[in-house]
């Protein structure tokens, strides 16, 4: 099993953005738009970002930031860079905003707009074209954070057939305000790493978003 | 070596595969245009599942006191038919589940049905189907848009050679609802008679229910048997809701799919081939630039519709049991040549007699994923 290293995390909780264990934003208000709220204190010029669901939204967030010190520009093209996610309410949260459209007969106006994003896996493709990722891209669901699924699904990311040296590996959940994300950034390379991966770092970097009371 | 030890269709026309390859084979297609069935939606053209004769297979099966959702139902079904021809213990941890879905029990948004508040996730439903099979492991589920099918083959795949499993069952399912199809209405996606894949009329796709399973086995496969031979999966990096116009997602995942692959065995190529203009002409560009414009290439949405989640494994199905057949399988709906680049569409079925398949598939999300099967000779 070849070894893996952590480059960037990132973790955004429902009020708290964090990268490198260093904290950047404090949500302001309990009302407010945290997802907007992110990319004005990130200062991020990205129109795109205002027509993406809330799910692709906090994907977005997390990925810039991971891929802030990746060395080449998100013009730059990665064939050899995958884009692995997984969460619970799949996406849910848009699901939910799409039925609206359709629930009333006198009142029903579908939108395709709206539609495209009642899928979970459009967040690695949105993370995908900004940053011009050209590996594998795939979304999968379980019911609760895993360590351990986590560092499987990494493993099969890296089997030596595939090519692939680099990859964003993560939780990204949005349903009705509450997010729960945890992004990394993780290589073969182990220049320039935090730590290496293992299932205690990933725990550790995800219990360090855990509200203490 | 990972080969496929047997498998299930619970689709329009039929609950075997074997009696739905026959009507296949034979060239028969149950779609037709549906009015009425969900309110407020536009008349569509499709492949539903009968379901009095799901009800009245599944009463036999769930004497659990559980209440299934329709989308449950088809899944365990057609899992349970696939693991009782395999023969194999599914309460064994060797056995690994993946489940393939796009949009689930996404149905009980517009109605609820008294299903508790958690039945609308994904997880939920793939915990349920592990539960009735006794099944120690977490199901994960892949969700991958359109290429959800062939993307949760090569989970399964890629985790027995990792982990060791011996048996991997892939389920895939999905169910229409008012939600998926007014959906699709509302990119102007559907069209309103049978599909024309590949055709220079092609007016866009039709929709359609299924389930399908495949039980892969690690071990050594006999004469006959259909092995995995190599997969991939690459993403465009190009737009959310359309493919790359060039085909580059594809033709990469192709490439990945056929390295260690003697192509000169090739039979067909099962495309995806939607018959909607971008995706069936990116294809052609794919085939073309990986040097296989002279493969046969065939879709089978003309039977089935587009499956969603099932698609991927329904069409892997279809295919294996042709290749078993020597037979290559026709494109209904398909008259006039019209993509972009020249590649061999096979319009009639007829006999062929070579080992090997290559599976393509692309979706939303700029997904794209290659698979390829080969026959022990």
């Amino acid at each position: 099993m070849e070894k893996k290293y952590i480059h960037s995390v990132v973790r955004i909780t429902n009020n708290q953005l964090m990268h490198n264990g260093e904290l950047l934003l404090t949500r302001s208000a309990e009302d407010s738009s945290w997802p907007v709220e992110m990319y004005r204190g990130l200062h991020l010029q990205y129109p795109k970002f205002f027509k993406m669901d809330n799910l692709c939204k906090v994907g977005f967030l997390a990925a810039e930031l991971a891929m802030k010190d990746v060395g080449v520009s998100p013009e730059t093209e990665k064939p050899d860079f995958s884009v692995l996610l997984l969460n619970s309410t799949s996406s849910l949260d848009n699901d939910i905003s799409y039925q609206q459209t359709i629930a009333d007969e006198t009142n029903y106006f579908p939108s395709p707009a709206v539609f495209v994003y009642t899928l979970a896996n459009i967040v690695t493709g949105e993370i995908a074209i900004r940053h011009k990722i050209k590996g594998e891209t795939s979304f999968y669901i379980q019911e609760k954070f895993s360590p351990a699924t986590l560092s499987d699904v990494a493993e099969l990311g890296f089997m030596p057939h595939k090519g692939i040296r680099e990859m964003l590996i993560g939780w990204v959940d949005f349903l009705e305000d509450k997010c729960d994300v945890l992004l990394f950034r993780i290589s073969v390379n182990p220049e320039n790493s935090i730590s290496e991966w293992t299932d205690e770092e990933v725990s550790r970097w995800y219990e360090a978003g855990v509200q203490k009371k | 070596m990972i080969y496929k030890i047997s498998d299930n269709i619970i689709s329009s026309l039929g609950f075997s595969s074997e009696e739905v390859y026959q009507k296949v084979k034979s060239g028969i297609s149950l779609g037709k245009l549906h009015a009425g069935v969900f309110p407020g939606v536009e008349p569509f053209y499709s492949s539903l599942l009968n379901w009095e004769a799901v009800n009245q297979e599944t009463v036999k099966l769930f004497s659990d006191g559980m209440k299934y959702t329709p989308f449950e139902k088809i899944a365990i079904l057609s899992a349970s038919k696939a693991i009782e021809s395999a023969k194999i213990d599914p309460s064994s941890s060797s056995v690994l589940f993946v489940l393939s879905t796009t949009k689930g029990n996404i149905g009980l948004l517009e109605e609820n049905g008294g299903y508790e508040e958690e039945r609308i996730h994904l997880w939920r439903s793939a915990q349920l189907i592990g539960r009735f099979f006794k099944n120690p492991n977490e199901v994960l589920v892949v969700s991958n848009a359109c290429i959800s099918g062939v993307s949760a083959q090569l989970l399964a795949i890629e985790s027995m050679q990792l982990k060791g499993y011996d048996y991997a069952v892939v389920v895939g399912a999905d169910v229409l609802s008012k939600f998926v199809i007014s959906g699709f209405q509302s990119f102007k996606a559907l069209s309103n008679e049978r599909c024309k894949p590949f055709d220079a009329e092609r007016r866009g796709l039709n929709l359609g229910e299924a389930a399908a399973t495949i039980v892969f086995h690690r071990g050594e496969p006999s004469q006959g048997d259909v092995v995995f031979r190599g997969g991939g999966n690459r993403n465009d990096a190009n737009h959310i809701s359309g493919p790359s116009r060039t085909g580059e997602g594809l033709y990469n995942a192709i490439q990945n799919a056929v390295k260690e692959v003697d192509l000169s065995k090739l039979a067909f190529i099962n495309a995806h081939g939607t018959a909607t203009p971008y995706n069936d002409d990116m294809e052609s560009w794919a085939i073309e630039r990986s040097g296989l414009s002279n493969v046969p290439v065939n879709s089978l949405k003309g039977y089935f519709g587009h499956t969603l989640g099932a698609a991927g494994i329904l069409e892997c199905i279809i295919s294996a049991h042709a290749l078993a057949d020597n037979t290559l399988l026709g494109t209904m709906g398909h008259d006039t040549f019209g993509v972009a680049k020249n590649i061999t569409i096979n319009k009639e079925t007829k006999t062929c007699c070579n080992l090997m398949f290559l599976k393509i598939i692309s979706g939303f999300g700029g997904s794209n994923a290659a698979i390829c099967f080969e026959k022990l000779g």
